[in-house]
C-alpha cells in the first residue's frame, strides 16, 4: 500500500513522468518528506485522542492506593475492579433504565419521523417550506428554554415525575433531528421508484412500507444510532425528572453520584467510566458505516 | 420505461392543478390533504404540544410570581427586573456562556478543519487514523467529563505528571478559575470527531480539476486553500459554526459535572450546591435555568432566563443563517 502510493506518480505530474533525472529524484524525496510530515503530526494528535482513554483504562485495574499516587502504569493487575463496579448498588439497575430508556426512545423515534420525513419529503403541499423551517427551529432550540412548563406538566398533571416516561413518551411524536436527517435522505431517492409503486397501484402507506423504507435502511439506522446514544448520553433530561428516584436513574445521571460516594476510589470510578462508555463504542464499530454517513449526510447534504 | 412512468406522471399533476372545480379531482386534492396531515400528524401533534404551549407557557410564567406549589400570581415586569438588575450571578453566567460560545466555536471548527485536512493528506492508514480520531466523540459527556476531571488532576492526574517530567509545572486545570473554561475547551476539542467527518466529506467533494488547474498555474498551498478549498467549503464552515453555537448556547453538562466533581463535593446528584465552581467560572446560562427553577423554585425568573437563552440563540441563528440561505434545505 505504502509503496504504490509513494511509487506512483501523482496524477496532476501525468506530463512530467517521461522526464527522469535530478527532477524527478527531487520530486520523490520531497514525496517522501511530505508523507513524513503528515505522518508524525497525525501520530502525535492520535495519541490526544487515545491517550485519555488508556490513562482511564490503566487507572481502572490499579489498586485503590495507587490510583491516587499519579503513577501511569499499575504495578498489580486489579480486574475485581470491575465486579466491585457491578455490584454497587444501583448500578445494574442504571444499567437496565438506560437500556429502557434508549431502546423504547430509539423505536418511537424511528417509527414517528420516518413518515414525517416522507411526507416532508416527497409530498407537495402549501406551507411544505414553513414546515421544514419550523422543523430546523426546534431543533435549534435549547432544551432548557421550554423545561420548566413541560416538568409542570408531566409532574403535576400526570404524575410521571420520578420517572423516565416524560423523556419516552415525546419520542412518540417525531423529534426535529430525526426527522430532517432522514429527510435528507429520502431526498436522494428517485421520484421514480415512488411513482411506479403507485402506478402498480400501491397506496401511500404501503409505498412507503415497501418501497422507500428499505432504500431507506442506511438512513434509517443512522437516526436510530443517533437517538441511541443520544438517549444512552442524556444527563440533562434524567436530571430533571428522575433525579428524586434512585431507581429511575440512568448510567449517565449515576455516574456522577458514584463518583461522590467513591470519592477517593479513581481506580473504581474510572472502571464505572469505562462500562458507561462501552455500549456506545461496541455499537459504533458494528455500525460505523451507518454512523459516518449520517453524520456525514446532516452536515454536507444540506 | 422509468421515463414514461415519469412523464405521464408529470401531466397527471399538471392537470390536478389546472381545473380544481372538477369534483373528481377536488375529490383527490382533499384526499391528498387528508394524507398529509395524516403523515404529519406525529409531528403536529409533536411541535404543538412539546414545542409551542410550552415556549408560550414560558413566556406566561415569565410575568408570574410562582414557586410550584401556591397558584401563580401577576407580578408586571418584576422577574426581569430582578433578573436584569438584581440577580448577582447572571452577569457571569452570561458572561461565561458568551465566551465559551466564542472560544469553543473558533477553536473547535479551525482544529475539526484542521484534521479534516490532515486526514484527506495521509496515505497510509487512514482507517486507523479516521477511528482515533473519531472515538472521543462518541464518549458519553458525563464519563468523558469524569475522565477529563481524573486526568486533569492538579496533585494525582497523569496530565500534570507527565508535564513534570519535561519540567513543566501543569495549571491547577478545574480547579482554577482562570483554567476552568480553557480545560472545558480542552475537553471539547477533543470531542472533535463530528466536525471531523463533516469536513472530511465536504473536502473530497472539492472537485479534483480545479486543483489542477491551480497546480498549472502555479499556486503555492496556500493560494491552493485560499482560493479553491475555501470557497467550496465555506457553507459547511457556516453550517458548522452555527450548529456550534446554538449547541454551545446549551452546554450544561460537561460545566455542572466537572464543576462538581472539581469541586470534591461528595454528595451525589439533586443536591443543592452552588453551582459553577470555581468562583462561578463554570457557571453558565442553562445551568442557572436549572438552579433557579429546579433548586430555588423561583419559576419566574427561570422562565425570563430560559426566554432570554432563546433569544440570543434565536438571534445567532437567524444572523448567521442570513448569510447561509442555501443551507436552508426546503426546495430540493
Amino acid at each position: 500500500m505504502t509503496t504504490t502510493t509513494l511509487t506512483a506518480p501523482p496524477a496532476t505530474a501525468a506530463g512530467r513522468t517521461r522526464d527522469r533525472g535530478p527532477d524527478a529524484a527531487r520530486h520523490r524525496r520531497k514525496q517522501i518528506l511530505n508523507w513524513i510530515a503528515v505522518h508524525s503530526v497525525a501520530l502525535a494528535l492520535a495519541l490526544f485522542f487515545v491517550l485519555p482513554f488508556v490513562f482511564v483504562f490503566l487507572t481502572s485495574v490499579m489498586s485503590d492506593g495507587q490510583a491516587l499516587s499519579g503513577d501511569l502504569w499499575p504495578t498489580s493487575w486489579h480486574w475485581s475492579n470491575y465486579s466491585t463496579v457491578f455490584h454497587t448498588p444501583g448500578f445494574l439497575t442504571w444499567w437496565r433504565n438506560s437500556l429502557v430508556y434508549a431502546v423504547l426512545g430509539t423505536v418511537f423515534t424511528v417509527c414517528s419521523s420516518v413518515p414525517v420525513a416522507y411526507a416532508l419529503a416527497k409530498f407537495r403541499f402549501r406551507g411544505r417550506r414553513t414546515a421544514m423551517i419550523l422543523v430546523i427551529s426546534t431543533m435549534m432550540l435549547p432544551p432548557q428554554v421550554i423545561i420548566i412548563p413541560m416538568y409542570l406538566v408531566w409532574a403535576q398533571q400526570f404524575h410521571l415525575s420520578g420517572s423516565l416516561w416524560p423523556l419516552i413518551i415525546p419520542m412518540a411524536f417525531g423529534d426535529a433531528y430525526s426527522i430532517f436527517l432522514l429527510r435528507q435522505f429520502l431526498l436522494t431517492i428517485p421520484q421514480e421508484y415512488i411513482e411506479s409503486a403507485k402506478v402498480d397501484g400501491c397506496g401511500e402507506l404501503r409505498t412507503l412500507l415497501k418501497i422507500v423504507v428499505p432504500m431507506a435502511k442506511p438512513g434509517i439506522a443512522a437516526v436510530a444510532l443517533f437517538q441511541f446514544f443520544y438517549c444512552w448520553n442524556d444527563y440533562f433530561g434524567p436530571q430533571i425528572y428522575a433525579a428524586q428516584n434512585p431507581g429511575a436513574w440512568t448510567l449517565s445521571y449515576g455516574l456522577e453520584s458514584f463518583k461522590s460516594a467513591h470519592s477517593v476510589n479513581w481506580n473504581l470510578t474510572m472502571a464505572a467510566t469505562l462500562l458507561v462508555m462501552a455500549p456506545v463504542i461496541i455499537v459504533f464499530f458494528f455500525a460505523q458505516k451507518a454512523f459516518v454517513e449520517g453524520v456525514t449526510l446532516t452536515g454536507v447534504k444540506g | 420505461m422509468a421515463l414514461s412512468l415519469t412523464t405521464s406522471a408529470k401531466t397527471a399533476r399538471s392537470g390536478a392543478a389546472g381545473a380544481p372545480r372538477n369534483t373528481p379531482l377536488r375529490r383527490k386534492q382533499n384526499r391528498d390533504r387528508l394524507r398529509t396531515l395524516g403523515f404529519l400528524s406525529p409531528w403536529l401533534i409533536g411541535f404543538s404540544v412539546f414545542f409551542a404551549y410550552p415556549l408560550i407557557a414560558t413566556v406566561y410564567f415569565s410575568f408570574m410570581h410562582y414557586n410550584q406549589i401556591k397558584a401563580p400570581d401577576f407580578v408586571g415586569l418584576r422577574n426581569w427586573k430582578y433578573v436584569f438588575q438584581q440577580m448577582p450571578l447572571f452577569g457571569p453566567a452570561l458572561w461565561n456562556t458568551m465566551w465559551l460560545v466564542v472560544v469553543m466555536v473558533a477553536l473547535r471548527v479551525a482544529f475539526g478543519l484542521g484534521i479534516g485536512l490532515l486526514v484527506t493528506k495521509i496515505k497510509t492508514g487512514v482507517g486507523l487514523f479516521r477511528t482515533a480520531f473519531y472515538i472521543p466523540y462518541l464518549a458519553p459527556p458525563v464519563a468523558a467529563t469524569v475522565a477529563f476531571v481524573f486526568l486533569l488532576n492538579p496533585s494525582t492526574g497523569p496530565v500534570n505528571e507527565m508535564l513534570g517530567w519535561i519540567g513543566l509545572h501543569g495549571p491547577n486545570w478545574f480547579n482554577d478559575p482562570n483554567w476552568s473554561k480553557p480545560s472545558l475547551v480542552l475537553l471539547s476539542v477533543w470531542g472533535i470527531g463530528d466536525l471531523m467527518v463533516i469536513f472530511m466529506a465536504s473536502l473530497l467533494d472539492v472537485p479534483k480539476e480545479q486543483y489542477e488547474a491551480a497546480d498549472l498555474d502555479g499556486a503555492g498551498a496556500w493560494s491552493k486553500f485560499r482560493y479553491v478549498t475555501w470557497p467550496a467549503i465555506t457553507p459547511i464552515v457556516l453550517f458548522a459554526v452555527v450548529t456550534g453555537v446554538v449547541q454551545t448556547m446549551q452546554y450544561y453538562t460537561q460545566a455542572l459535572v466537572a464543576g462538581k466533581l472539581a469541586s470534591g463535593v461528595s454528595i451525589g446528584p439533586g443536591t443543592v450546591i452552588q453551582p459553577g465552581y470555581p468562583d462561578h467560572s463554570t457557571l453558565t446560562v442553562p445551568q442557572l435555568v436549572y438552579s433557579l427553577g429546579f433548586q430555588n423554585f423561583n419559576t419566574g425568573a427561570a422562565c425570563v432566563l430560559s426566554l432570554v437563552l432563546f433569544a440570543i440563540a434565536m438571534a445567532v441563528t437567524l444572523l448567521l443563517m442570513r448569510k447561509s440561505v442555501g443551507l436552508i434545505p426546503a426546495e430540493d
